[in-house]
């Protein structure tokens, strides 16, 4: 990593290690009284080891100076790999909290380990941890292929890295704590919120003056998604997430906004959050690899302009789904109905888009495991998105509402479509980065493969079950006009899904941790002596597009 | 329009301004005029504040993160009223920074918890919750009772929520510690001063039943026995129709 790095640029490294250590100290020293002295003391020590690194490696050679001649991919690297940490990790989490609602004392008697602050534990490291890192890495990829052109400084892309997952680790480590916000996928409190917005401004400036060195004239549709989720999550996670700290030695804060402007805040936001960061985010993965995969060109340039903007315009109507029937104003509920359920239009469009460039490669799907798990994707894409509109509708909603529906709804969209897409990208993308013939291992491929579909298809029909199941139960009159059942005879009725549920998990959480050995692994094999060319060079020395 | 988006493509910064102008559209129509229109929370005479021993307990529901698994709002649907009571209106949340709303029932829903069992059965179901509900799958939070709660900063949570809208005085802020205490401690001074504060029908008991000292339990406890309780709006709504559609 360092010697990749100028003296200059080192120097300027150093400075940065030592600000974040002036910080976590500040923290630390502010919070001492209280939970938020730990989390200056993580970062503290973290600007110092990260201090150490560079140090060691300060008077080191410069690099070599045709590196402008080639592209930055270091940072995409490491950002692979510790995407599927946090797959490994969280997914672990996942399925412990899956078993809980089976066997509940199957944890210690200590707050860090109950079910309640592990879920976000498992929430936010997916989401951030793994789908974070693997939207970061693709990002600088895509946006360095597409543009012909090296990213636009060596230090700007570890920054954003490694702080964003300094950030993660402040929100996983905050939850065992105790330290929460309790806004879903927006739980972390104001101070590691202000630490990432810092660390989102630093991505957008790097993206866009990649951009402004662009060789091409066009900027690729990969890229409109990329910078759609990065700017987007800007916004939401900053209104979001507005709140007055109870005082600087304080963790803990409280929101801005009460009640039902709260409400519709957070689901705007938490909507969003779905729409770009889980979704656009990780079809502009589609957007470049699907393709390349399948040796096919993109099917339609029209057709992804109309979903691009379709999905960036409607996505931002549809959050007050989640508060049907509840205080929130009709009105409000009915735009958010109205809009979830043409949003289904874009959603196919792009689904079938991918589905299109697939048409006349569908011997490659059969064979190719890597194809197929973005094959996979797209239909559970599809799928998910046809059933998210289903059920914004407001009687449907009214039964899977606060059930399992929907926790199967996430899970087919999570697993199914944005854990699969990434599994596919990852493993086209590994033997480019690393510069190998192919992975280490077709039959791993094959077997995490079957693995995923498996624990997917387990886990959202026993969801599919047990929240129909619950949501008939809770509704249910018994002939002499009373409700038919207690809420502890639903609780009873769950069992058996969730038992299943935690096994389709345990499928899953194995195929990660078979791709993460077979990725290292690859990473292990001996360099080819004429390794394949994947792409052409950046052009140098020319003029900017712009 | 092809042409247009065509060109629109060559230029990095117009096309970000265009993401967030498309992408804003829809947050300020729905969202602003929520801050503004006076239909969205209703206006009732009786809506009181939380006491700083139930703003602890509140503040140890999220973190304990029990929001994941219970809603604290009732739909306007005839078995969910049923079932837990009144549907929740918007004023109920009004002081609520932020929102418990929830979005998952694996337990039932808590908008009207409040006194509907007592102190003691909330204490035994927190410490073990299959001694009371035999195939319950809740966690149990024994640390509760063996945790002291940290109280001597209470007013500085006041503050801060009065800088977000609740409307605490200056003495309930200055004062705010001691009521803590005071509302735990029913044979205390402090109790009285509390009460005076607070009004006359605030709880105070040994919450945890436990004299000596004031617990995380006493706090959440007091929390829990006040959901739904801050304004009698929602019954006085009760006989209205369930809407239907
Ligand atoms: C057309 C697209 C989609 C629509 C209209 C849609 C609609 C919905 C609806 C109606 C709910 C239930 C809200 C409730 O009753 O509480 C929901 C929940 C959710 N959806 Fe979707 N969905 C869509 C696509 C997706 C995709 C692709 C994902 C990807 C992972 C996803 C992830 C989620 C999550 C995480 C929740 C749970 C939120 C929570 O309660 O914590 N959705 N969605
Ligand atoms: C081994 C695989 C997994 C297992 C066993 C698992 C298990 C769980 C469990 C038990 C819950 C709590 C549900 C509840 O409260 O009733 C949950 C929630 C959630 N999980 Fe997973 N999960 C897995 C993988 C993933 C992945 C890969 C993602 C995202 C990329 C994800 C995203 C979510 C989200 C967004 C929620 C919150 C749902 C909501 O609030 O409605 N999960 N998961």
């Amino acid at each position: 990593m360092v010697s990749q790095l100028t003296r200059d640029e080192r120097g300027s490294a150093m400075i940065l290690c030592v600000i974040l250590t002036l910080f976590g100290a500040t923290l630390g020293l502010m919070g001492r009284d209280d939970v938020l002295g730990w989390h200056g003391a993580l970062l503290a020590l973290s600007g110092m080891v990260l201090l150490f690194v560079v140090m060691n490696k300060l008077y080191d050679p410069d690099p070599d100076p045709d590196r402008v001649t080639r592209y930055y991919d270091d940072p995409t690297k490491v950002g692979v790999i510790v995407s599927m940490m946090w797959l490994v990790f969280a997914t672990f989490v996942g399925d412990w909290v899956a078993w809980l609602l089976v066997y509940p004392e199957a944890t210690f008697d200590a707050g860090w380990s109950s079910f309640g602050r592990l879920r976000p534990v498992h929430t936010t490291g997916v989401i951030f941890g793994f789908g974070g890192n693997a939207l970061i890495a693709t990002s600088f990829h895509v946006l360095q292929r597409t543009s012909r052109a090296r990213l636009a400084g060596s230090l700007a892309p570890w920054i954003v890295l490694i702080g964003f997952n300094l950030f993660c680790l402040l929100a996983v480590t905050g939850y065992m704590f105790g330290i929460t916000a309790s806004k879903e996928y927006a739980e972390p409190e104001w101070y590691a919120d202000l630490f990432l917005v810092v660390i989102w401004v630093v991505y957008f400036v790097l993206y866009l003056r990649t951009l402004a060195r662009r060789q091409e004239p066009h900027i690729y549709v990969a890229n409109w998604y990329f910078l759609a989720f990065i700017l987007v999550v800007a916004i939401l996670h900053i209104i979001n997430n507005l709140a007055v700290p109870v005082s600087l030695g304080h963790a803990k804060s409280y929101s801005l906004f009460s009640g039902v402007q709260d409400a519709m805040t957070q689901w705007w936001y938490g909507h969003n959050a779905v729409a770009f960061f889980l979704t656009s985010g990780f079809l502009g993965m589609l957007y470049y690899y699907l393709p390349r995969r399948a040796g096919r060109p993109i099917f339609s340039y029209r057709m992804s302009i109309i979903s691009f903007w379709g999905i960036t315009f409607l996505y931002m109507w549809a959050g007050s789904h989640h508060l049907h029937y509840t205080a929130l104003p009709h009105w409000v509920q009915n735009l958010g109905m109205t809009f979830s359920i043409i949003l289904v239009v874009p959603s196919w469009a792009s689904a079938g888009h991918a589905l299109l460039t697939l048409n006349g490669a569908w011997e490659k799907v059969r064979d190719d495991a890597t194809l197929r798990f973005m094959f996979v994707a797209a239909v559970f894409y599809g799928l998910s998105t046809f059933e998210g509109s289903f059920m914004a509708i407001r009687p449907v909603n009214s039964l899977s509402h606060y059930t399992d529906w929907t926790v199967g709804h996430v899970h087919a969209g999570a697993l199914g479509w944005v854990a699969m897409i990434t599994f596919g990208t990852f493993y086209t993308l590994v033997p480019m980065l690393w510069n190998r013939e192919r992975m280490y291992s077709s039959r791993l491929i094959e077997a995490h493969f079957w693995l995923a579909l498996a624990g997917t298809v387990i886990y959202v029909f026993a969801m599919w079950n047990s929240g129909i199941v619950q949501g008939l139960m809770w509704r249910a009159y018994a002939e002499n006009g009373t409700l038919a059942y207690s809420f502890i005879d639903s609780v009873d009725a769950m069992r058996p899904y969730y038992f299943a549920r935690a096994v389709g998990g345990f499928l899953f959480f194995l195929g990660g941790v078979i791709g993460l050995y077979n990725i290292w692994m690859t990473t292990r094999m001996p360099t080819m002596e004429k390794p394949p060319v994947y792409d052409l060079p950046p052009v140098v020395e020319a003029e900017p597009a712009e | 329009m092809l042409d247009k988006h065509a060109k629109l493509e060559r230029n990095a910064l117009a096309f970000v301004f265009a993401i967030i102008f498309v992408a804003s559209i829809g947050g300020i129509v729905e969202i602003a005029p929520l801050f503004t229109i006076d239909e969205t929370v209703e206006e009732v005479e009786d809506m009181r504040v939380y006491t700083p021993l139930e703003v602890a307990g509140r503040n140890i529901y999220i973190r304990e993160g029990c929001y994941a698994c219970h809603s604290q709002m009732i739909r306007t649907l005839q078995d969910e009223v049923e079932r837990y009571g009144p549907y929740s209106l918007a004023v109920e949340s009004q002081y609520d920074h932020p929102m418990l709303w929830g979005s998952k029932r694996t337990g039932p829903d808590l908008a009207r918890l409040g006194e509907k069992y007592s102190d003691a059965w909330h204490v035994a179901h927190l410490i073990n919750p299959r001694d009371v509900v035999p195939s319950s799958v809740m966690p149990s939070y024994a640390w509760l009772q063996r945790n002291s709660l940290r109280y001597d900063d209470m007013g500085l949570h006041l503050a801060a929520l009065r800088k977000v809208g609740v409307p605490y005085t200056d003495e309930m802020i200055a004062s705010a510690s001691h009521d803590t205490y005071g509302q735990a401690r029913p044979d205390s001074e402090r109790a009285d001063e509390f009460l005076e504060r607070y009004g006359e029908d605030s709880n105070v008991r040994l919450f945890d039943g436990d004299p000596g000292r004031v617990t995380e339990m006493d706090a959440l406890v007091a929390y829990l026995q006040i959901l739904g309780r801050l304004t009698d709006a929602a019954h006085q709504q009760a006989n209205d129709q369930t809407e239907g559609d």
